[in-house]
């Protein structure tokens, strides 16, 4: 991994969704989904991607496939034929570059079509991508659901006679499919039980060394990140807070609230006495968030300052000299 | 096997599991599996039995000059409201004419006016709505509109209208069923789309960068199709009996032309209904018959599309 090799650069990426109220439809209000990202891809890196329920962690995800356009900000691709803003792209455009990015989802229910065959699925984006013959299709197709340790017949089944982890790989499958660089996992092992949990992610780390992927995972699972990713973006109400590798987040926390977050991780050690942080109340709307720090109302060190400004990332000096958070409270941030 | 199995009487069910088994273990090892459609529609008695029924009642109607042995439209006057006989199968109505003849003929029109006008209009909604319900925005606006426009128009004016300007015949009718009939099958068109435009699967086929086209009619259509076949099969006998009410208002098809609706009509006396059994209850027969049997047809389509289920 190259550390300074950025596959994918957002700037200050904002997704809002216009509420709509009364008989005249007037925006009445906007969901700050995504507030003011700042994320930079790394090629060949997990990037974890954690936060609770409603912090904005899926719609980041789809913000960077452009299936949901970021009301502001850019995201830049970076491949081999230079730079390139999707942000800016319609679909037209987008359609060469949908080619190198894609998702892996949460739900293995209903990430696939029930009235296909997993081949009747599979086949349309190769036909799409230039993929000619059926027999093709059908050897590629049953090649990729060999690397998903699936057997190739299984492609003339339909998707209800799976299991959730299965499905679950037929769905990596298909992301794999036109061979991607970057693939985005929303959640792509939360549906399922710990020792499929296990297998799956088992699996995407060995296409990743095959396939020289770079996997954006998403997750609120503090545990299977701890396992697979290499750095590490703590999300709260559409904003990062923290920002570093993953050994550094866990060893050398700076943010109260990827401290809390951490303390509820369940440890199967009796010996060790860890004090669990609570924290009160629910994530804040994000039609309306807090003045200040988005996490100041929750957070057990809140200071007046915390409820006036707005913290910036700032960069910290760890073991990398890489940690970033966003909090007015932790002192000797390096100068820039 | 234990032996707890094999002294349990034997159902249905085993058997067709069995059915069942078997054609797996031949299609084992094959990737042949397009009778796979056919098979299941095949396996369900019930839509076997209504196609059977819808198919018996079409031909019958097609080559009725072949089957019937009197004219549906010239009265016998020495034969006035006469039970049946062997002369006249389904006896004759209050002008002499035979009923049997003019079920038959009846069919023809009636047929075509009720499937006709409820495929016209499924197809019209189900482009419209399929599409409009995915893209969404100012098209399915738009198309939202038109729709609440046609639906709140009252039928009975339009067909004023258009039988005063184009006069009466079979045409008109099916146009203006299905200019009336279209919105209710784009609105559950449209509504299934939406619940289906969030499932993963379609971001999916976003993500790849598939036209909106393509995902909508070739990938999620198949998924909203159960009911709109349903609904066809309901609306088909809705048509054939609003075609009934209209012709006897004489804006719809001539009275002249024999169609299961007019005949039907002749049981609005009392005295029919009463002593003149033969009049209505061999055409009303023939309706729902034929009514049920589309209805079994389009169950059994929809099973048979629904992969999730074994034949």
């Amino acid at each position: 991994m190259q550390p300074n090799d950025p596959i994918l650069t957002l700037r200050d990426v904002q997704v809002h969704f216009p509420i709509k109220s009364g008989i005249l439809k007037r925006t009445s209000g906007h969901v700050r989904a995504v507030d003011g990202v700042d994320l930079d891809v790394y090629r060949g890196e997990v990037l974890g991607l954690v936060g609770e329920s409603g912090c904005g962690k899926t719609t980041l995800g789809k913000a960077i496939l452009q299936l949901v356009r970021a009301t502001n900000g850019t995201v830049t691709y970076q491949g081999d034929g230079g730079e390139t803003e999707l942000t800016t792209l319609d679909d037209a455009g987008l359609f060469a570059f949908r080619k190198r990015l894609q998702i892996v989802f949460q739900d293995p229910h209903s990430s696939l079509n029930p009235a296909f065959t997993i081949f009747g699925s599979l086949e349309d984006p190769l036909r799409h991508y230039g993929v000619k013959t059926r027999k093709e299709r059908r050897k590629i197709v049953g090649d990729l659901l060999e690397a998903v340790n699936m057997r190739r017949e299984s492609m003339d089944r339909y998707p209800h006679e799976f299991s959730g982890g299965q499905r679950q790989r037929i769905g990596i499958a298909r992301a794999l499919s036109i061979q991607p660089e970057l693939v985005v996992c929303d959640e792509a092992v939360s549906a399922l039980d710990v020792s499929i949990q296990a297998q799956v992610l088992q699996l995407l780390m060995d296409l990743k060394r095959e396939k020289n992927l770079t996997y954006v995972f998403i997750t609120h699972d503090l545990s299977v990140t701890e396992f697979l990713c290499d750095r590490i973006a703590v999300m709260y109400l559409g904003k990062i807070v923290e920002l570093c590798d993953a050994e550094e987040l866990y060893s050398n926390t700076l943010h109260p609230y990827t401290e809390a977050l951490l303390s509820a991780i369940p440890v199967a050690d009796l010996d060790r006495k860890s004090q669990r942080i609570v924290l009160e109340g629910d994530v804040p709307s994000p039609v309306n968030p807090p003045s200040g720090c988005p996490f100041h109302p929750r957070c057990r060190y809140a200071q007046p300052v915390c409820r006036t400004d707005v913290p910036q990332l700032r960069r910290y000096r760890g073991k990398s000299g890489q940690h970033l958070a966003a909090c007015h409270l932790i002192d000797h941030p390096l100068a820039d | 096997m234990t032996d707890a199995t094999v002294t349990r009487p034997r159902t249905r069910r085993d058997a067709q599991f069995d059915r069942i088994r078997d054609r797996e273990a031949k299609l084992a090892g094959t990737t042949q599996r397009k009778g796979r459609f056919l098979s299941k529609f095949l396996n369900n008695r019930l839509a076997v039995i209504g196609f059977a029924i819808f198919a018996v009642i079409c031909l019958m109607s097609l080559f009725a000059p072949l089957i019937a042995q009197h004219d549906p439209m010239s009265p016998n006057l020495r034969a006035i409201a006469k039970p049946p006989s062997a002369e006249h199968w389904f006896g004759t109505d209050k002008t002499g004419r035979d009923i049997f003849a003019r079920v038959l003929y009846g069919g023809r029109v009636s047929i075509l006016v009720g499937l006709g006008s409820a495929l016209l209009s499924a197809l019209i909604g189900v482009i419209i709505g399929v599409y409009s319900g995915y893209v969404g925005g100012w098209l399915d606006w738009i198309a939202m509109r038109i729709s609440e426009i046609f639906m709140s128009f009252p039928q009975i004016i339009l067909v004023l209208l258009l039988v005063a300007i184009l006069g009466q015949s079979l045409v008109n009718l099916i146009v203006i069923f299905t200019l009336t009939g279209w919105g209710g099958i784009y609105r559950m068109a449209r509504a299934r789309m939406l619940s289906i435009r969030e499932e993963e699967y379609v971001q999916a086929l976003r993500s790849f960068g598939l036209g909106p086209a393509r995902i909508a009619y070739k990938h999620m259509l198949p998924n909203a199709l159960g009911p709109i076949m349903v609904n066809i099969t309901l609306s088909t006998a809705a048509f054939i009996l609003q075609e009934a009410g209209l012709s006897f208002l004489g804006l719809g098809v001539p009275l002249s032309i024999p169609t299961w609706g007019n005949i039907l009509n002749a049981a609005q006396d009392l005295r029919v209904l009463e002593q003149n059994w033969w009049i209505w209850l061999p055409v009303g027969a023939t309706i729902s018959l034929f009514v049920l049997s589309v209805n079994f047809i389009g169950d059994g389509l929809r099973d048979a599309t629904d992969p999730s289920q074994q034949g």
